[in-house]
């Protein structure tokens, strides 16, 4: 109990001081998981786009396959990228082992299918009658599936929230391909591992607490980009092209 | 306006719209009218181009929309739909009604005008910011409506438009049909299940049975000379079958059936097998024991009351003379002349009001 209550408030301490070890680290989280988000989600949501409006041989394969990999281990996904990046590996010559390019590329690969799987499931949510009175109105192909996206907007911002949620929470590939080198490659999760082993529960706790407060303010500005979207997706889907 | 050729559509092994010829004129309100799913709402996406046929062809004044997916889109935007289940988008009613609009690049400040005249239109000139999705069935009815309007279409296709209404919602959009059909001149396509609705709207009636069109006509046509036994049982008529026509001078024939003859206007040759098609309305009741009928009423057949049926302000009574004749009278006549299971009647059918067909030349699907 002692050193819960003692981590508080060390957190406390380490927030309000804003402790520059603390503030680097977590700040190359958030620049590593953000940057894995967005390359996701600008993938991911056109990808599940595709796999949603085409009928090909073999989508319902495809589908269940990228829901099988939600459950991939963070470890095997770091390990077949270390395999690939290292020095002997066919991708070796990238120099992308121990680096936060390296983490942003394994945190991706890792968040993809869940994004994928959950626009596809965000879309199929839009009710087939939208999508038909869409038509009958006049919608181009390609107006139609904007407007859908954006009717499913909330439920897209879900499929991103998790993938950020799982990227910053993952000590995996961060550890495996990241290595935990001190101000280069360390963040809030091997940080929280190290210092664990080391004894200092404090400054653990410490570093969790900071990593849900980002989570926080992450999530509260992404909803808030949703909900002003609403209003944007009039002028987008517009156009002298019509 | 509209010109539909050998028009048919499949799905897997089920065909809900076999071969189709039909031509819907500029300006008319056309009704399709059939028993719940016998075609009526493919064939209404198929005239919205929102379904390739599988064959046949559709002209748009002259045009083949059939040729490209171009082609297709800008017909398309010719026309307007209003769908059973009005679906709105997650936004304001001001953007939903906009979205025709948007589509085809009309400028804002332009739009915005245009939203606001059809949500006048449609007599909801306050809701343009509210959030579409808390409207009430009929509230979001109008605004498909408006949204449909806004782009000024020359064809409004309309299927089942009041079908999950009140009553008082359906009446209110039905008077918008009418207005808007009087006030543009737009032509109204509608599909209704309603034949009655079918009725007090259409110019014309089409009647669709089993995927196919198997009566075109006005609404007179359709309600008391319908071709066929399965028409006439969907417009409210039950056969009186076993006919034989006793006698003919020049169209006006004596009809047996069983120990009764009636006099009706047909050509159909002595001899020959008829059924008789009589709308229940036609029919009039008189105790036995009353006064004598007029006797401008040619046929009076004596009965016996088997049968009495609550129908809204009305009651359906079956008579039994040898087969069972239907009638409609209000509650209040019922009760005045003490019409009671068991009583015995005189109903009385003009020689006008029966129609008659061929026993035989039924159309090929019975009920």
């Amino acid at each position: 109990m002692d050193d819960i209550t003692q981590g508080v408030t060390e957190a406390i301490h380490l927030i309000v001081t804003l402790d520059p070890d603390v503030m680097q680290i977590a700040a190359l989280s958030l620049y590593i998981s953000l940057s894995a988000t967005c390359i996701a989600a600008l993938i991911g949501i056109p990808l599940g786009g595709i796999i949603h409006f085409r009928e090909f041989p073999g989508k319902r394969a495809l589908i269940i396959l990228i829901q099988t990999l939600y459950s991939v281990p963070t470890v095997v996904v770091g390990l077949i990228l270390y395999l690939l990046i290292s020095k002997s590996g066919p991708l070796g010559f990238l120099s992308l082992l121990f680096t936060p390019e390296g983490m942003i590329l394994g945190q991706t690969i890792l968040i993809l299918p869940i994004m994928v799987g959950l626009v596809i499931s965000a879309l199929s949510g839009v009710d087939k009658s939208i999508s038909d009175t869409l038509v009958a109105l006049g919608a181009t192909g390609f107006q139609k599936i904007l407007q859908i996206v954006i009717e499913a907007r909330f439920a897209i911002l879900s499929a991103v929230v998790l993938g950020f949620g799982r990227a910053i929470a993952e000590v995996g590939v961060a550890m495996m391909i990241g290595g935990n080198i001190r101000e280069f490659t360390r963040v809030l999760t091997t940080a929280i591992t190290l210092e664990t082993a080391m004894g200092e529960f404090g400054l653990s706790i410490a570093l969790g607490i900071i990593l849900l407060g980002l989570a926080l303010i992450v999530v509260v500005i992404l909803n808030l980009i949703t909900s002003g979207l609403s209003s944007e997706s009039q002028q987008i889907i517009g156009g002298p092209q019509g | 306006m509209i010109r539909i050729e050998k028009l048919t559509k499949k799905f897997g092994s089920t065909e809900p719209v076999k071969e189709t010829d039909l031509e819907i004129r500029a300006g008319e309100i056309f009704t399709f009218i059939g028993p719940s799913g016998s075609g009526k709402t493919t064939l209404i996406r198929l005239i919205d181009l929102l379904e390739w046929p599988t064959t046949g062809k559709i002209f748009f004044d002259g045009i083949d929309t059939g040729s490209s997916e171009q082609v297709r889109l800008a017909i398309r935007r010719r026309m307007g739909m209003v769908f059973q289940k009005p679906a709105v988008l997650n936004t304001t009613v001001a953007k939903n009604v906009a979205f025709g609009l948007k589509f085809r690049g009309i400028p804002e400040a332009e739009a915005q005008k245009k939203v606001r005249g059809a949500l006048e239109l449609v007599g909801l000139p306050d809701f343009t910011d509210r959030k579409a999705v808390t409207l009430s069935g009929g509230e979001m009815q109008r605004v498909a409506l408006a949204r449909a309007m806004v782009t000024e279409p020359e064809v409004l296709l309309l299927d089942e438009p009041t079908a999950n209404l009140d009553p008082v919602s359906a009446d209110l959009i039905e008077k918008l049909i009418i207005g808007i059909n009087k006030k543009f001149g737009t032509t109204m396509i509608m599909a209704t299940h309603d034949m009655i609705q079918g009725q007090r709207l259409a110019d014309r009636i089409g009647v669709i049975m089993d995927g196919r069109l198997v009566q075109t006509g006005t609404a007179d046509e359709i309600f008391y000379q319908p071709k066929g036994r399965s028409i006439a049982r969907f417009v409210g008529i039950d056969a009186i079958t076993g006919g034989i026509v006793v006698d003919n001078t020049g169209g006006h024939a004596v009809i047996r059936v069983g120990n009764n003859c009636f006099e009706a206007l047909t050509d159909i040759q002595k001899g020959k097998r008829a059924a008789l098609y009589i709308r229940p309305e036609e029919v009039t009741l008189t105790p036995a024991n009353g006064l004598p009928a007029k006797s401008s009423v040619r046929n009076q057949l004596n009965g016996r009351i088997t049968k009495i049926l609550p129908y809204g302000p009305f009651v359906r009574i079956s008579v039994d003379c040898g087969f069972i004749l239907t009638t409609i009278i209000t509650r209040r006549s019922c009760s005045e002349l003490t019409l009671n299971i068991g009583t015995d009647v005189v109903a009385g059918v003009k020689a006008t009001a029966i129609h008659v067909l061929p026993e035989d030349d039924d159309l090929p699907f019975h009920q």
